[in-house]
């Protein structure tokens, strides 16, 4: 079999899920997103092995060992969304702006620290909660 | 003399594909290549419907259609174990964590007009400039390499038995160390907090 097939399709998987987390505003379906660009990863590991009939078979191995690490990516994250969401009742990406840098010119942000904490206190006070 | 050594390596790396290509014929797709491209085609398009559809719920069932697909395609590539734990795996636990998730979220039901964020047009334009440098480069490189898949199975669970815990145990046995820490922060992570502790 021709090597570009699984190569690819790969890349088309992996500029899909690329597009998908990009966007994606509920947390979860960025999740998914990740979930098929590792699954792209996959693919290419899987198919260079089989290829170069590797003795110890390491991209078979790799691919074992990502499967596994994709699994427990996708239990903390899930744990973390659920955490957010019961903090903040949304699981909208584009509203977790808490981090953000406040739109003000330059001069004002950097004489006046204060002015940084211009978000409503009992917000911040039930995320730390 | 480097030099010269060099281009002749390149000049039998050159020989080598015409052979190769003669071997195989050019553009004449065996049933192996036919099955592989109708079960990606089926993969890529329930992968593009997972990040367009507007119902959260038929994204996560169309994820199954695409990680399914990809099993499948492990099994044309002779990985049987792989594609087994895939099926387990993605199909079985991932997919039905993200349910979980759905449901947990209170994610609607029906159609939601606001699953994707204002940022598409840049998100579109970044993946297709990703997925035509990408594919523009891998059929460049690999134009003239052909996978032998006769012979014996390369993936076969006695064959990834036998390499997993003789070369690669180290390995496997930190990565349970790591599924298990992972296992206990997520448990850690959602487990609710008494009300006289908040």
């Amino acid at each position: 079999m021709h090597l570009a097939y699984p190569a690819v399709l790969a890349a088309l998987l992996f500029a899909i899920g690329v597009y998908g987390v990009l966007a994606r505003r509920n947390a979860i379906l960025v999740l998914m997103s990740v979930e098929l660009m590792l699954n792209a990863v996959n693919l290419n590991l899987v198919a260079f092995d089989v290829w170069l009939r590797d003795t110890l078979h390491a991209g078979q191995a790799l691919t074992l060992f990502t499967i596994a690490i994709a699994a427990a990516e996708i239990g903390i994250g899930l744990a973390i969304v659920l955490m957010v969401h019961r903090n903040r009742g949304t699981s909208d990406i584009d509203r977790l702006r808490d981090t953000a840098e406040p739109p003000q010119p330059w001069d004002t942000a950097t004489e006046d620290g204060a002015t940084t904490d211009d978000t409503p206190t009992g917000e911040k006070a039930e995320a730390t909660a | 003399m480097i030099l010269a050594a060099a281009r002749h390596v390149a000049q039998q790396a050159a020989q080598q594909p015409v052979l190769n290509q003669e071997a195989h014929g050019f553009l004449s797709p065996t049933g192996v290549e036919i099955a592989f491209l109708l079960v990606g085609l089926v993969t890529l398009g329930a992968a593009l419907v997972t990040v367009t559809t507007r119902q959260l719920v038929h994204a996560a069932l169309w994820l199954v259609v695409a990680l399914g697909g990809l099993a499948v395609e492990y099994l044309i590539l002779t990985a049987e174990f792989i594609a087994w734990v895939q099926v387990l795996i993605y199909v079985g636990s991932v997919v039905v964590l993200l349910l979980f998730g759905l449901m947990l979220t209170k994610a609607p039901i029906g159609h939601s007009p606001d699953a994707d964020s204002r940022n598409r047009p840049v998100a579109a334009a970044v993946a297709l400039a990703a997925a035509g440098a990408l594919v523009w480069v891998v059929v460049d490189a690999f134009r003239t390499t052909w996978i032998d898949l006769d012979g014996a199975v390369q993936g076969s669970t006695e064959v990834s038995g036998e390499i997993l815990f003789r070369h690669w145990v180290l390995p496997f046995e930190a990565l349970s160390v790591l599924l298990l820490a992972a296992l206990v922060g997520a448990i850690v992570l959602s487990r609710r907090k008494k009300e006289e502790q908040r």
